[in-house]
Formats: structure tokens, C-alpha cells, sequence
């Protein structure tokens, strides 16, 4: 996508600055009809998701200590897998966005939840809560698009080293956990010296004080505590986080990288009304369609334009607002963008492959490769095909 | 009865596991919990051990309601379980308690009434509900045996020496009488003369009437009860009248607001205050309208605020070093513990409001003073 600014065809170009502003109204009133019924249904919710996850992890970590015998490896790497998803996505990511402060719980709250992830959470809530949430889709302010390794925008400036994002993002899904706190800790921006000396110093002794922690869990102590099974618990535990950090940065991946999804210039976004902002958020994000288990399992991300719309909703109402969110979308005569979980993903996707090389190569190369073809066929005239 | 604290609390209660006497094991356990808290990372073992026993738990106190036994038509005892990391208490102190109410924790602060000692361990609260009061409604009429609270260790001065003066007069009015209820449940043996001066609406508002009209009429102690829709307010004039040799009292009084300032004044007059000793309510809910004077606790700075501008703004423009994000409400990275007073979400126009020993965290980017107001800053 290119900016929305620059589009021939710019989707938001019918509407007029009041209907922009009644778009906001209408969201406000959205939400307030669900903040209005917030209450004990939503904190019992939350609170079985996080006995039942741990409850899983414990289940599933006590049947690897015999994770020698087949069926007990297999039967706790799927419920560690399922549990460490569950964990950061529909619990973590959630509570960490403030979703659940309202109940103030101070175990259930943003100030105080770490997470199972390398980023400590507070690193996290900033490049994610500030910066990705308020910048949404705003190139050069939003290192979301493509994390800083790829180009996920024709607006994006192709460089050679881009010809490798496929493999990068195929590294980054890999190591998902850890390319997140290496995004958190804005190694670019300190390389560049933008970034305080100071602080980047005590950030990665953080995250590298979190990855130990993390890895000495993970890779020493359970699969020591396994016994004659600490190999194959120490494979199942890796096998867990590398299913847990392909499932997440699929997910997310579909947020924001599928085609359809609009991006937008920096000028764009000074002195954004609260319906300008809305507004934004509603064309710079997309949704994976699916059942109760999908939603469960990607954190309700799937319901990413929702989300991005009341990033402070609790995560469980989501399904409740997407209807009437989508009825906004086409009364006002906007794009909704969803689809399943392979399809958005195979959107994205290509988009990583395509971008890879420069705008417009595939059609360029093969104007450059056809066009001389078909003159010389005509005209026989080789010496200009070479040109 | 709810109150409020005539000195700060001492939340000493995480300190307990660090208390235990030094034992043989000690090594041993303190490696085991680092162990534990190893294999649990980035929770702590008691996170998986409260998915067994919310009571198990040495860090974080918890009680579970055994039984809620009526008391008038508006009050009712909360006998309560407490969980491990209890620390008993004395007569006449009260304990904090939080409840999730519509999925919201709310705490407040209740006279603990029960025997010390208890076969079963238990300790009890005597609620009154009193109008609009959600907490207090919730635990009279919708608790049933079964519900995990929150607790805190109990605290409060309001208590007697341990040898009991030789001539007594408690002053209570309402639920007033629940610490009182305490001291004489537990310690009327140890006193020689002992008068109750108690004031409720009725005879059928008296929390207690049956107890406390059976130990009148065994001359254990002299009860004088006042049914205010009849015989009015009890005002100063009235006191030495109804007991004669009260200057020669030590007196401990609780109740509403009104009766105590009387009190005070009284004994003010006399210069006698060191033998008063009383235990207020909580005041009276703070005004919704105009802001109001903002404390920033930690940065030690006092402002004025009005009513629409975020604490955030008034904090920053004061010089406080105030933690914030995306100052729309989004990002929760400016959220501070109000500590007391009441404060306004500016979106929504709903009012938060916390009282002394409390941390309601809010957002300070979207919340203007609803009145004085403290963050800890």
C-alpha cells in the first residue's frame, strides 16, 4: 500500500470533515455502551483464562518430566505451545495494554504484569502502548511496519538490503520473542545515535537479565528436573517457544501487512481530531475471520481494527463491538478489511516477498525483458534490444 | 463501621515471611525459594499455589466468609476464615477488606467484633449498610459463605491499655459500637466499672441489643441506651446528666462525625482531652464539581486544579516529574496511585475516589481533581 495521501484513488476522499467527526462520535458511543456494562462477567473472564493457563503450563510441564515416553512429550509440548500463546497473547498483551485495570486487581494490572517473553514488560509497553498504538501506520514513526528489517510499503525506500527481508522475516518468526526485545530496545535508533548511551545500556542488561531468567526456566532447570528425560524436555520446551513465536508473528503480521491495509504520511497526522484519529485506526488495521477458539488463541487480535479502535477494551468484548464497528465501516462506505487466518497470512507474505525488490520490479523487468523481445521480433534490429 | 485513619497505616504485612525465626532449615528453604521462584518465572510459586488454596498464601492475605449472621435490619457479622499470614489483633482494632464488587476491587476499613482466640481461627467484621454505600450493601446483603476477600493486617490505636482503667465510659453512637463490641466481648472481666452510653435510631437499630442488654441486666456493665427519634440528639448538655461522676472517667467514644466534634469540644472545654479517645468515621464523600487542591505525595508539591484539566498537566506545569505515554488514555504509562480524594475521568465524567491507605491507580492524562485529591507522585 502506499500512503493514503498519495493514492490515485484515496478511500477516505467522500468524506466530508463533519462526517469524519460523526465517525468518532459514533465509535464513542460504541464504546461507552460497553464500558457502561463492564463489570463481573468480564473480571470472572479474564480471571478463568489465567487460572486455566496456568493450570496447562502446570499440567503440562509436570508431564514432561517423563517426556522420555512419546505421548507425554507430544501431550506437553501441545498444552506448553497452548499455554505459552495463551499466555502472551489473550493474557499478557492485553493486561499489559491496560484492558483489565479496572478492576484493580494490582495482580491483574498494567503497571505491574511481566510477561513470559524476552522484553520486559515495561520496554514492551512503550514501543508497543506509545509509540505503535499512538502512530499507528504513520511511516517513519511506526516501527511496526516491518520492525525496521523490512519494507512492508512501497512509500518505504528500497535498499538493497531489503533483497533478504523473506529471510529475515523467516528468521524474526523463528525467534520471534527475541527480535521483539531487540525491536524494544531500538538498536537501530541507537546505532544511529539517536538513543540515550545511558539507557540503551541499562535496557539490554535488562533483557539480557530477562533472557537468562527465561532460558535458565526453560533450557536448565525443568529439563534437569526431568531427569533421564532432560533432553526431550529441553527439546520440548524449545519446540513450544518456537510454536508460540511463529503462531504470535503470524498474527501479527496480519494486523497490519495484509493488502488493503492503508499507511499514512507524517504531515498527515498534525493536529489529528479525535475522528481523524479513529479514522486512522480504522483503515490501518485488519482482522483474521474465524471462530471462538481463533479469537481465544490470537489474543483477540483477530479483531485488530477493534482493538486498535479501543486498544482499553476488555479483550473478551471485542467480538460483542466488531459487528456494529463493521456496520460503521459501510454505512460510511470505508473498507473492512478480513479474511482467514492462511489468507492473511499469505497476504502478508507476499507483501515481504514483493517488496523485497523495488517498486514496480516484477512489471518493470518484464517491460524490460518483452518490450525489446517484441521489437526485435518485428523490427530485427538486436543491437537496441541490449539497450 | 467504616473509618478513616487518624495515622498512616504501617503496611508491614509483606514483611512477614522475612520475620520467621531462624531455624535449622533455613539454607535449605532459602534455596528451595529460589528454586521455586526459578522454575515459576516470570510468576512466583504462590501464583500456582493460590490456584489451590487462596488462604495458602504467606505473601498475600486473603480470608474466606464462613458464615454472615443478621443483626438488625442493616447490619450483619461477616465471620471470616483468614488465611495463613494472619497476625491476630487487638480489641477495638479494625481490619481493611476487598471486595470484588461488578468485577471491581474495593476496600474498605471494618472494627474486627469477634473473641480472640477462636477454636476455628476465625475473626469477625459487623457491617452496617448504610445508603448508596456499595461495599457495605454488598457485604450485608449479597455475601455468602464461600467468598474469598482481600485482607489486611489489623490495625488502628483505638484500643485499651492492657490493664483496663478502674472507671470506663464508652460513648457510642450507630455502628459505633463495633470496636467497643470488640474490647467487651474480650476483655469485660478485666473491668471494674464500666458504663455504655450508646445512641441509635430505635431500639430495633441497637447492633448487639440482645448482648448488650444481657450484660446490663447482669450488672456486668451499666447500659444507658439512647433511641435518638425520640429522645433527640445527644448533645453536651445531656452528658453529666445521664452519667453523674463522668469526670471521673476515662472514656472511648465512636460514631458519626457530629457526635465526636461534640465530644471533643466538650472535653477540650475541660482540658481533659488525654482522657478521650475516640475513633472517627469516614468523612463524608468528597464534593464532585469544581477540582480542587492536588497533592503530589512523593514530589511533595500542592497545587490548585480545576475541574477540567488533567493531573497529568497540572503536575507537569507544577515542576512534578510526572510519568506519562500517549496522553490520550490509551497507553496507561502515566498511571499513579491516588491515595485520597476524589478524581474525574474527564471522558467519561465518572468519579473515582480512594480514602487514606488506599492506591487506586488511575490515569492521570485523563483525570481532573473531582475535589482534594492526592497522587503519589
Amino acid at each position: 500500500m502506499t500512503a493514503i495521501q498519495r493514492l490515485p484513488l484515496d478511500p477516505t476522499a467522500h468524506l466530508r470533515a463533519e462526517d469524519i467527526e460523526a465517525i468518532g462520535r459514533e465509535l464513542d458511543a460504541i464504546r461507552d455502551a460497553v464500558l457502561a456494562t463492564r463489570g463481573e462477567a468480564d473480571a470472572a473472564y479474564i480471571r478463568k483464562v489465567i487460572d486455566a493457563q496456568r493450570k496447562v503450563e502446570l499440567a503440562s510441564r509436570a508431564v514432561l518430566l517423563v517426556s522420555l515416553f512419546p505421548p507425554a512429550w507430544l501431550a506437553g509440548t501441545i498444552g506448553l505451545s497452548i499455554s505459552k500463546i495463551l499466555e502472551n497473547m489473550e493474557i499478557g498483551h492485553n493486561v499489559m495494554h491496560g484492558q483489565w485495570d479496572w478492576m484493580r486487581d494490582p495482580k491483574i494490572h498494567s503497571t505491574t504484569w511481566e510477561w513470559d517473553n524476552a522484553s520486559p514488560s515495561s520496554m514492551w509497553k512503550h514501543s508497543h502502548n506509545q509509540i505503535h498504538h499512538a502512530y499507528t501506520n504513520v511511516l517513519g514513526k511506526d516501527n511496526d511496519l516491518g520492525y525496521g528489517i523490512m519494507r512492508v510499503d512501497e512509500d518505504q525506500r528500497w535498499s538493497p538490503f531489503y533483497l533478504g527481508q523473506p529471510l529475515w522475516n523467516f528468521l524474526n518468526a523463528c525467534l520471534f520473542e527475541y527480535g521483539i526485545a531487540a525491536y524494544d530496545l531500538e538498536i537501530g535508533k541507537y546505532l544511529k545515535g539517536r538513543k540515550d548511551k545511558a539507557e540503551f545500556r541499562q535496557q539490554v542488561r535488562d533483557v539480557m537479565a530477562k533472557i537468562k531468567k527465561q532460558a535458565t526456566r526453560d533450557y536448565v532447570l525443568h529439563p534437569l528436573l526431568s531427569g533421564p528425560s532432560a533432553l526431550s524436555t529441553l527439546g520440548a520446551n524449545a519446540t513450544a517457544n518456537l510454536v508460540r513465536n511463529w503462531w504470535t508473528h503470524s498474527v501479527i503480521m496480519c494486523g497490519h501487512f495484509p493488502t488493503g491495509i492503508a499507511t499514512f504520511t507524517k504531515t498527515s497526522i498534525e493536529g489529528e481530531t479525535r475522528g481523524e484519529w479513529y479514522l486512522r485506526q480504522m483503515l490501518g488495521a485488519g482482522n483474521i475471520s474465524g471462530g471462538k477458539l481463533l479469537h481465544l488463541m490470537t489474543g483477540n487480535l483477530s479483531f485488530q481494527i477493534e482493538h486498535h479502535l479501543y486498544p482499553d477494551l476488555p479483550s473478551n468484548r471485542y467480538a460483542e463491538v466488531a459487528p456494529k464497528v463493521r456496520e460503521v465501516f459501510e454505512r460510511y462506505g470505508l473498507p473492512y478489511v478480513t479474511g482467514s487466518l492462511p489468507r492473511q497470512v499469505g497476504s502478508a507474505w507476499k507483501k515481504v516477498l514483493r517488496l523485497s525488490l523495488p517498486n514496480d520490479f516484477a512489471r518493470k523487468a518484464v517491460g524490460a525483458v518483452v518490450k525489446p523481445l517484441a521489437s526485435t521480433a518485428t523490427r530485427a534490429e538486436p543491437e537496441r534490444a541490449a539497450a | 463501621m467504616v473509618r478513616t485513619l487518624t495515622l498512616p497505616v504501617s503496611h508491614a504485612d509483606a514483611v512477614s515471611i522475612l520475620e520467621r525465626p531462624a531455624a535449622a532449615g533455613r539454607p535449605l528453604r532459602h534455596g528451595l525459594s529460589r528454586l521455586g521462584r526459578a522454575l515459576a518465572t516470570p510468576l512466583v510459586p504462590t501464583d500456582f499455589l493460590d490456584l489451590l488454596d487462596p488462604l495458602a498464601s504467606a505473601v498475600d492475605l486473603r480470608g474466606r466468609v464462613v458464615e454472615v449472621r443478621p443483626e438488625t435490619a442493616d447490619a450483619a457479622t461477616l465471620v471470616i476464615k483468614p488465611g495463613r499470614a494472619w497476625r491476630g489483633h487487638v480489641p477495638g482494632q479494625y481490619v481493611r477488606i476487598g471486595v470484588d464488587i461488578d468485577g471491581v476491587r474495593r476496600w474498605r476499613a471494618y472494627s474486627l467484633t469477634s473473641h480472640l482466640g477462636r477454636a476455628d481461627g476465625c475473626i469477625a467484621i459487623t457491617v452496617k449498610a448504610i445508603p448508596d454505600g456499595i461495599v457495605s450493601n454488598y457485604l450485608v446483603r449479597r455475601a455468602t459463605p464461600g467468598l474469598v476477600v482481600q485482607l489486611d493486617q489489623a490495625t488502628g490505636d483505638f484500643t485499651l491499655p492492657a490493664r483496663p482503667p478502674a472507671h470506663l465510659l464508652f460513648i457510642t453512637g450507630g455502628s459505633g459500637i463495633t470496636p467497643v463490641m470488640g474490647m467487651l466481648r474480650n476483655a469485660i472481666d478485666a473491668m471494674d466499672d464500666v458504663v455504655l452510653l450508646h445512641s441509635a435510631p430505635t431500639a430495633q437499630d441497637v447492633i448487639f441489643a440482645g448482648e448488650l442488654r444481657a450484660l446490663g441486666g447482669s450488672g456486668r456493665l451499666r447500659l444507658i441506651e439512647r433511641h435518638t427519634d425520640v429522645d433527640g440528639m445527644l448533645g453536651a448538655s445531656d452528658l453529666a446528666e445521664l452519667v453523674d461522676d463522668i469526670g471521673f472517667r476515662e472514656v472511648w467514644a465512636c460514631g458519626p462525625t457530629g457526635m465526636l466534634d461534640m465530644l471533643d469540644a466538650a472535653w477540650t472545654a475541660s482540658g481533659r482531652t488525654d482522657v478521650l479517645h475516640t475513633e472517627r468515621f469516614r468523612p463524608a464523600i468528597t464534593a464532585v464539581g469544581d477540582g480542587g487542591t492536588v497533592t503530589f505525595t512523593s514530589s511533595d508539591v500542592t497545587v490548585a486544579a480545576d475541574g477540567g484539566t488533567p493531573l497529568l498537566d497540572i503536575g507537569e506545569a507544577a515542576g512534578v516529574l510526572m510519568p506519562s505515554g500517549c496522553r490520550m488514555g490509551i497507553c496507561f504509562g502515566c498511571v499513579r496511585p491516588l491515595r485520597d480524594g476524589a478524581v474525574r475521568d474527564l471522558r467519561t465524567g465518572q468519579v473515582t475516589e480512594a480514602i487514606e491507605g488506599d492506591g487506586v491507580l488511575v490515569q492521570t492524562c485523563i483525570s481532573a481533581a473531582a475535589g482534594p485529591c492526592s497522587i503519589d507522585v
